[in-house]
Formats: C-alpha cells, sequence, structure tokens
C-alpha cells in the first residue's frame, strides 16, 4: 500500500516536470528538441557507474577508479557524500553502487527491502589527528582519555591527565577544539563504536551510529572537512581517516589498545587488527582489537550493491560492468592500497568477498561464473 | 546663539564625514574578496588547469575542465528552459494590468524570488532525481531554471511596461495580429531591458550551489551528457575549499577565479547593454 | 504584399495568447507544486512530531528524536546579528546615494561596488571567510577570553551581513530618493541643517520603505546556504552565546540531506525546508507590499 503511493507520488512529479519541460519546449520556437530527447539515450550509456557512499575510503578509490579508467576505458564516478549518503542513495536507486564502512542497520535493511551484499573493500584505521604546532612527538591517548575529551569533560591540553600519559611532552595551554563530522559517516561509526565498547559513559550518554548528537565541538563535512578543520585551527583534535592524515602530514597520536600498548596507526597495524576469521556475510567490527600489535580504532569498508542487479530496467551488461569492477577492486585493485595507506584485505577476506560477489543474480543468474 | 548654530552645522558636517566614512567602508571586503581570489588564482591558472580533469586525492597536478564544461552545459540548458517560458510569462504581466490570473501569478513570481536555493533543491530532488533513478545534469539544470525565472519574468514586464501603448496601437492600425505586433514590434523595442535581465539571471545562477548539491551530484570527469552526473564550478570550489589539502585549494581558488571573472563579465555587459541600447522615449 | 490565409491567422493568435495564459499558469503551479511537494514529504513528521518540533532540543539521529529548536535559534541568531551588523552600512550608503550625492562619479563608483558585492557567489564569500575571516575572528577571540574556533555563528553574521547589505541599501536608496523636494525645501527654509533634515524629514518619511527593504535583506539572510555552512561550524548543540558553533535550517539540509536514511529523518529535514519556505514567502510578501503601498 505504503509502495505504491510512493509510486503514484513519483509518477505524479515526473508528470509535473514532463509538462514544464514540455511546455518550455514548445515555447522555444524548435532548435531546442534535442534536450529532451537525450534523457532516453542516455539511460543506455554502458560507459559509465555512478558510486556514492563513504569519505573514508574515497582516496582509495580515486585512485583505483582512476587506474580501472586507465585499463578499461569504463569511467567510475565516485562522490564522496558520506556512508550515510551511500546507503540513502542506493536506497533510492539513484546510485548503481553505495560504499559505507558500517553494514546496514536494522532499519536501513528494513527500508531497502530486498537483498543487498556487503563486499568488503579493504580496512583502514581511525586515526586522531591534532593541529598543536608546538608538540613535536606524537601524543599518546588512552581509551578513557579519549571518552573524556569527546565528552567536553576535558577542555584544555594543559589538562593533567593528559599530561600523565604524556610525561616529557611540553603541553600547551590551549582550549582543545573538537572537530567532528556533520554528515552521516562510517567513520564517526567505527570511532563510536569503539568509544562504546571502552567507556560506559560514553555509551549512556551518547552511544554509538553514523551520525551522532554530538555533545561538543565543529562540525566538517567528510574526512575531507574534518581534516580541513583541524589542519585549520590550533588547538584542534578530530577523527579522520589515517590517509587524510598521511598525505596532508598532519600529526596523530597513539592509542592505547586492549592490550596496554599504545600503537600509531599503519598498514601493518591495521593489518594485525583485520587479520581475523571473516562471517560469511564479512560484516564484522574491527574495533578495540585482541591483537597485541592490533591499531584499536580500525574497520572495513564494503562496497554495498543489490543482490538482484535487473532492477530499475537496467541492462544486464551494466551490472556485469559493476561487478567486474568490484572484482578487479579486491584483486588488482589491492596493490593500491599499502601507498595509500589502507590495510588490503588477506587471502581469507578475498575468498570470502569472491563468494559474496559471485551470488549476485542478473534475473536470478549469477553473474560472475 | 551664534554658537548653537556652529554646532548645529558642524554636526551636520561630522554626521555627513560618518555617513560617508560608513558607505564606504563596504569596499574592503569587496577589495579583499577579489584581491585573494586574483592573487591564489592567477598563480594556479595555466593551460593545463583549462584541459585536464582532476588527478586522484593527494595526487598534484590536474584542473577543472569537467567543471568549466559542467557549469557551462547545466547553465545553457537552464537558460534553454527558463528564458522562453520567463519572456512569456513576463508578457503576459505586462499585458494584463489586474485581473485573478495575473495578480496571482504575480504574486508566485514574487514568493519565487524569496525562495531559498536550498529549498529548489530538496523539491527537484524529488521531481526530477528520484523519477528518473539518477542524479543528472538536467536535474541541476532544472532546479537553476526556476532560480532563473523570477528575474526574467520581473525583467521582461518591468520593461514592456515602460513601452508605450501607441507603439502597439500602431502596429495594430496597420492591421498586423496581436502576436505579430507583439513578437515584431514590441520584443525588439524592450530587448535590452530582457536581456539585461536574462543576463542577470545568467549571472545569479552560475555561482548557485545549493540547488545542485542534490540534483547535479558532481562528476570526476568531462561529461557532456545531462542525464549523467555534473560537475560544476560550484560545487567544486565547495567541495575543495574545505578539504585539507593544499592541491584542492588552489584548485578552488582558480575555479573561483574564473567563476569570478565570468560573473563580473556579464554584469559589465549588461551594463553596457542598457546603457547604449537604453530605448529613450 | 501577399494576404495569408485569415483562419490560419485567427489559429496563430489563440495559439499566442493561450501559450501566454499557459506560461502564467505554470508560474502559479509551480510555486504551489514547490509548497504541496514539501508539505507531503514532510508529512510523516508533522504526524510524528507535531508541534514539539519546534521546541524539541535535541537533534539526535542515533535514538530517533528530532528537534529542529538548535537550528531556529541558529538560524535567527545569525540572521539578526547579520542585520543588526548590517543597518548602519546599508542605511548609511542609502543616505549618501540618495541625499548626499544621487550623482556624480563618487556615486556611480559605490553603486558599482554595491553591484558587485551583490554578485560575488555565495560560496566564494564562503571560501574566502574560511581562508580569511576565521583567522581573524579567533585572534579576536582568543583576545576576549572566549574557546578560539574561529569558526561560528559571529563569523557566519559578519559574511551574511556583508552578502545582504546590497538588498537593503538599493531598496533605501530608491525609497528615500523619492521624498518629495518641497517637504525637504520646507525644512531648509525653516534653517535645519543636512543632518536635521535626514532625521527630522527623510527618515521619517521613508520609514516604512526602509523597513521593507531591510526585511527583504533577512529574507536574504534566513534562507542563505553555502557561505553559512561553510563557516558556522555545523554543530547541532544549541548555541550558548554568539562564538558558539551552530546550525542554521538551511545549512542542516545542506549536510544531512543526502544521507538522512530514516523516513523520519528525512521529513523531518525536509519540514525544515518547508518552515523556511513558509518564512520567506510570508517576509517577502510583506515587504513586497509594503514597497508597492510605498509606491502609489
Amino acid at each position: 500500500m505504503n509502495k505504491q503511493l510512493l509510486n503514484v507520488k513519483n509518477a505524479l512529479y515526473a508528470g509535473v516536470i514532463l509538462t514544464a519541460v514540455g511546455f518550455s519546449a514548445c515555447n522555444s520556437n524548435s532548435g531546442h528538441e534535442g534536450t529532451q530527447d537525450s534523457t532516453e539515450t542516455a539511460t543506455t550509456d554502458k560507459n559509465a557507474l555512478l558510486g556514492a557512499g563513504s569519505t573514508f575510503v574515497y582516496p582509495l578509490f580515486s585512485k583505483q577508479f582512476s587506474e580501472y579508467n586507465k585499463a578499461t576505458g569504463l569511467k567510475v564516478n565516485y562522490q564522496s557524500i558520506g556512508s550515510g549518503g551511500g546507503i540513502l542513495q542506493l536506497t533510492n536507486k539513484t546510485v548503481d553502487f553505495g560504499d559505507s564502512d558500517a553494514p546496514l542497520n536494522e532499519e536501513q535493511t528494513k527500508k531497502i527491502g530486498v537483498d543487498v551484499l556487503h563486499i568488503p573493500m579493504c580496512s583502514g584505521a581511525v586515526v586522531l589527528s591534532y593541529n598543536l604546532p608546538e608538540v613535536k612527538t606524537a601524543l599518546k591517548l588512552t581509551p578513557a582519555l579519549l571518552s573524556d575529551i569527546f565528552l567536553g569533560k576535558i577542555k584544555t591540553w594543559k589538562d593533567p591527565k593528559i599530561a600523565a600519559a604524556n610525561t616529557g611532552v611540553n603541553l600547551p595551554d590551549m582550549p582543545i577544539v573538537i572537530a567532528h563530522r556533520s554528515d552521516g559517516s562510517g567513520t564517526t561509526n567505527i570511532f563510536t563504536t569503539y568509544l562504546t565498547k571502552v567507556s560506559p559513559e560514553w555509551t549512556s550518554k551518547v552511544g554509538a551510529g553514523s551520525s551522532i548528537n554530538w555533545p561538543a565541538g565543529l562540525g566538517g563535512k567528510g574526512n575531507e572537512g574534518v581534516a580541513g578543520l583541524i589542519k585549520q585551527t590550533p588547538g584542534a583534535i578530530g577523527y579522520i581517516e589515517l590517509a587524510y592524515a598521511m598525505q596532508n602530514k598532519m600529526p596523530f597520536a597513539s592509542i592505547q589498545n586492549k592490550s596496554g600498548k599504545f600503537i600509531a596507526a599503519s598498514v601493518a597495524s591495521t593489518s594485525a587488527a583485520s587479520n581475523i576469521k571473516l562471517p560469511a556475510d564479512s560484516k564484522v567490527s574491527l574495533s578495540n582489537t585482541d591483537a597485541a600489535d592490533g591499531y584499536p580504532i580500525s574497520g572495513f569498508t564494503w562496497a554495498i550493491i543489490y543482490k538482484e542487479q535487473n532492477y530499475n530496467n537496467r541492462t544486464a551488461e551494466k551490472s556485469e560492468a559493476l561487478l567486474k569492477l568490484l572484482w578487479w577492486n579486491i584483486h588488482e585493485g589491492q596493490k593500491f592500497c599499502e601507498t595509500l595507506h589502507y590495510a588490503p584485505l588477506s587471502p581469507a577476506a578475498i575468498s570470502v568477498a569472491e563468494t559474496i560477489l559471485k551470488s549476485a543474480t542478473f534475473g536470478g543468474k549469477a553473474i560472475l561464473k | 546663539m551664534k554658537s548653537n548654530i556652529n554646532y548645529r552645522i558642524n554636526k551636520s558636517l561630522f554626521i555627513k564625514g560618518f555617513i560617508i566614512f560608513l558607505a564606504f567602508l563596504i569596499t574592503l571586503p569587496l577589495v579583499s574578496i577579489i584581491y585573494y581570489v586574483a592573487k591564489e588564482g592567477f598563480a594556479t591558472i595555466n593551460w593545463n588547469f583549462f584541459i585536464s580533469v582532476p588527478k586522484p586525492v593527494g595526487e598534484v597536478g590536474g584542473g577543472i575542465a569537467n567543471a568549466l564544461v559542467g557549469s557551462l552545459i547545466l547553465v545553457v540548458v537552464a537558460s534553454i528552459i527558463a528564458i522562453p517560458v520567463g519572456i512569456m510569462c513576463g508578457i503576459y504581466l505586462s499585458e494584463n494590468g489586474e485581473n485573478k490570473l495575473s495578480y496571482y501569478t504575480r504574486l508566485a513570481v514574487d514568493i519565487l524570488q524569496g525562495v531559498p536555493s536550498i529549498v529548489v533543491g530538496i523539491v527537484i530532488y524529488f521531481w526530477v532525481v528520484k523519477p528518473t533513478g539518477s542524479f543528472s545534469g538536467l536535474s541541476g539544470s532544472i532546479a537553476l531554471s526556476i532560480m532563473m525565472l523570477p528575474i526574467v519574468i520581473r525583467s521582461t514586464e518591468e520593461t514592456l511596461k515602460l513601452i508605450p501603448s501607441t507603439l502597439k496601437e500602431a502596429g495594430l492600425a496597420l492591421g498586423l495580429p496581436y502576436y505579430k505586433v507583439m513578437i515584431k514590434v514590441i520584443l525588439p523595442v524592450g530587448m535590452s531591458g530582457i536581456l539585461s535581465g536574462v543576463m542577470l539571471s545568467i549571472a545569479r545562477v552560475a555561482g548557485e550551489t545549493a540547488p545542485l548539491l542534490f540534483t547535479a551530484f558532481g562528476n570526476p570527469y568531462l561529461n557532456t551528457n545531462i542525464a549523467k552526473p555534473m560537475q560544476s564550478l560550484p560545487l567544486l570550489i565547495f567541495n575543495y575549499a574545505t578539504s585539507p589539502y593544499d592541491e584542492w585549494h588552489n584548485l578552488a581558488w582558480g575555479a573561483s577565479l574564473i567563476l569570478l571573472i565570468c560573473i563580473l563579465l556579464l554584469n559589465l555587459f549588461t551594463k553596457l547593454l542598457t546603457r547604449r541600447w537604453k530605448v529613450q522615449f | 504584399m501577399r494576404q495569408k490565409d485569415p483562419g490560419l491567422q485567427v489559429k496563430y493568435e489563440m495559439l499566442f495568447s493561450r501559450t501566454l495564459v499557459i506560461t502564467a499558469l505554470l508560474i502559479l503551479i509551480l510555486v504551489i507544486g514547490l509548497f504541496l511537494t514539501l508539505l507531503l514529504e514532510s508529512l510523516p513528521s508533522i504526524q510524528h512530531l507535531g508541534f514539539g518540533f519546534l521546541f524539541g532540543k535535541t537533534w539526535d539521529p542515533v535514538s530517533n528524536v528530532y528537534g529542529a529548536y538548535p537550528f531556529l535559534v541558529g538560524t535567527l541568531l545569525t540572521s539578526f546579528l547579520a542585520l543588526i551588523i548590517s543597518i548602519p552600512f546599508s542605511m548609511a550608503i542609502a543616505i549618501f546615494l540618495g541625499e548626499y550625492q544621487p550623482t556624480g562619479a563618487l556615486s556611480a563608483f559605490l553603486k558599482n561596488i554595491i553591484e558587485l558585492i551583490a554578485a560575488v557567489p555565495s560560496v566564494i564569500y564562503g571560501f574566502w571567510g574560511l581562508i580569511v575571516l576565521v583567522p581573524l575572528v579567533r585572534s579576536l577571540e582568543s583576545k576576549i577570553g572566549v574557546v578560539p574556533y574561529g569558526i561560528g555563528i559571529f563569523t557566519a553574521s559578519i559574511i551574511l551581513a556583508i552578502m545582504i547589505i546590497p538588498y537593503a541599501a538599493s531598496l533605501g536608496r530608491e525609497m528615500i530618493s523619492m521624498v518629495p523636494a518641497q517637504l525637504k525645501e520646507g525644512a531648509y527654509s525653516l534653517g535645519a541643517t543636512r543632518y536635521e533634515v535626514i532625521k527630522a524629514v527623510i527618515i521619517p518619511y521613508t520609514k516604512s520603505g526602509l523597513f521593507a527593504g531591510i526585511l527583504l535583506s533577512l529574507g536574504r539572510a534566513l534562507g542563505e546556504t553555502m557561505a553559512v555552512t561553510m563557516v558556522i561550524g555545523n554543530s547541532s548543540i544549541i548555541p550558548t552565546n554568539i562564538f558558539a558553533p551552530g546550525n542554521t535550517m538551511a545549512s542542516v539540509i545542506a549536510n544531512e540531506f543526502t544521507e538522512a536514511d530514516r523516513s523520519l529523518y528525512l521529513s523531518a529535514l525536509i519540514e525544515l525546508g518547508m518552515l523556511l519556505f513558509l518564512v520567506t514567502v510570508v517576509i517577502n510578501v510583506i515587504g513586497k507590499r509594503i514597497i508597492k503601498g510605498f509606491n502609489t
């Protein structure tokens, strides 16, 4: 019933706009008719795919897709609008694939209505980057400190609690400016899931999710926006994907993991954390890892596609192009991970991803053999 | 008594000075904006800047060809939609002083002029993006055309109202049908006014970002297909300006410079047009 | 000249006048359609949250709680602050161009400046604000002892103030130049100084018009999105002072619209859009009415 109503509504809107365009074409004496016809020819364009979602994986995707374009000529347009955005736009069927660093939650799964596949692409670390020009050595932060800082309880860098973990570091007397995401974000989800695992207070006051009601701080759009805020604001601290910190030469803190060691984020420490047995659907959280050398705040990022690719009059070619792209991503594409500081998938993870990809169908028939 | 007059005169002079000071203080931010955009922008712009598309994140180089082409197409398509409708509606309003439809349409134009651009973006998402199942340049153009309409309508209406009715009557007296009088006599006479309205509306939407966020969406490749997502200059500036990459900041400054030059040229052109071709009666 | 088929002429005639009516209708339908779409899409939130939506103090998508109060406060605070900052400047410009120097090189120069300020795109204001204005505000903030975010409501207000000055100024100038010369001459002949004429004749006479100009510029400020989004700090907590980060209705839509994954979340955002639409409609219609009344 509800769905029917929705269709009627959509049809209505389409009708309104078509009449509008139609009128304008009538009035514009001829010569402009070309504008409407192209709508039809365009949907069959096989040479382009549209994806949207996670900004966490964007540096990697933009490199991979650029290489893929050179190799095959397929243009993959990936817009880093945030994981929440990726899921929503996939639900609305306005993109060919989404990407999220958080698996679909119960409500999202219910809303999308049909089976979707989560294909792991790589794993990455969420680092706590800061802007303290006078501090030259890397800061050390414990889980308790992190939670207190982001709850707004520790307000200045000179706080004795921070000093206790960083003996010998001359901390400036500056207020702490928290930078967080303003959009729905899988990076936020990885970070807040970690905080709920280590801090009961965080669990009761804030909780975990993609869009958080932040108790304090400034909001930036995407990993890019948060990194921009940190880089511009002296005294700022915020959570971003490792690639953004490395590419912009921004310092980041070592975090104390479950075994009590302070670990700096790197490909090695992220790999250590992600080296676990994946469940068949690959949905797993890596944060607060048991691995002694593992970086505690890391996670997978998943490309998300419909299991049944025959929807909205899509062509078989298009879905095949999409599947081939993702297949390339988890094989040849993996070699770009390390230079961009992402942890490539382990052989075991790749075989799980392969099985998931092979389960995708077009009109009930498997697309990849 | 004398001193009182002196006091009043001095006070008047002082206030005049103060008002002039305040009035001209407004040049400060403008000069600062133009200075920064020109300084950083010219340092970025080279041939490569115009002909290549952005490199993968974090790599040096690349250009904004995708945004230049995208912006051009978006604005041209928006104009194709908005200008005929706008001029027609303007003619209607100028010809029908007071009836029910013209009253409400005028009200609608007033409302349309004030609608925040982001709201137009939301609505077009539901009208075009969701039903067609894809973000597209076309949806961005439709959103922009809605922003253009009130300016075109208003300038057409106001220009045509100033044309003396004797001109129209002369045409009708010669036996010309009404539509020919309007198209062949009245419109050409009012052309300079209408054209300046059109140019102003183009200048305005060329810099619009908010309605494109949920419609044209962006594209790292050069794309001339309006059914596909399209990059645009304002969207590129927004995304790159808030990022941490110095390289992107440079591209954003360059894009700002190009956008600013285009818009200022459009404004300048409008002025020249109205000054030179102004029809005097 | 060859005579054309008169029947065809009549047909063209009809077609032409019909197209005119249709375009006029189209504009009307467009505006009604805009509103209906917003209303339709925000129905879930209206039904679910009712009036409480406006006064809810938390905006928490994790626990599915949506209150618009922080954004209402943020919007009103930035807009009115911008208005207060802009009024002295826009009125000074209006008086200078309308009274002191209606023509001449200096006024032509100032007019051009005003036009340029109105022409600069919002996103360039935002970029300039981020790079130039934010560090300035930050050093001011560390001097007066508040948290030196640099980004926040105050910064957004300054940028908004610059952006809306042209509207109030040009309308104000128009009003002031319409003051009948006899009125002013009468005051001068009684021995009034220039300032006294402005204060006692021009301003009272144009009061409603100036107010309309300010009202219309407020309408602009309320709906402005990009420049504000870039410098306001995007925080959904109720701002405690003018230097705190905040969010306006427009900026929260720009940030969250493409990713609102729950139906209620999405429709709450659209309801914000509808509120914005209604408020600007009311402001514009009132402002235009006042100006029309002034002109006739």
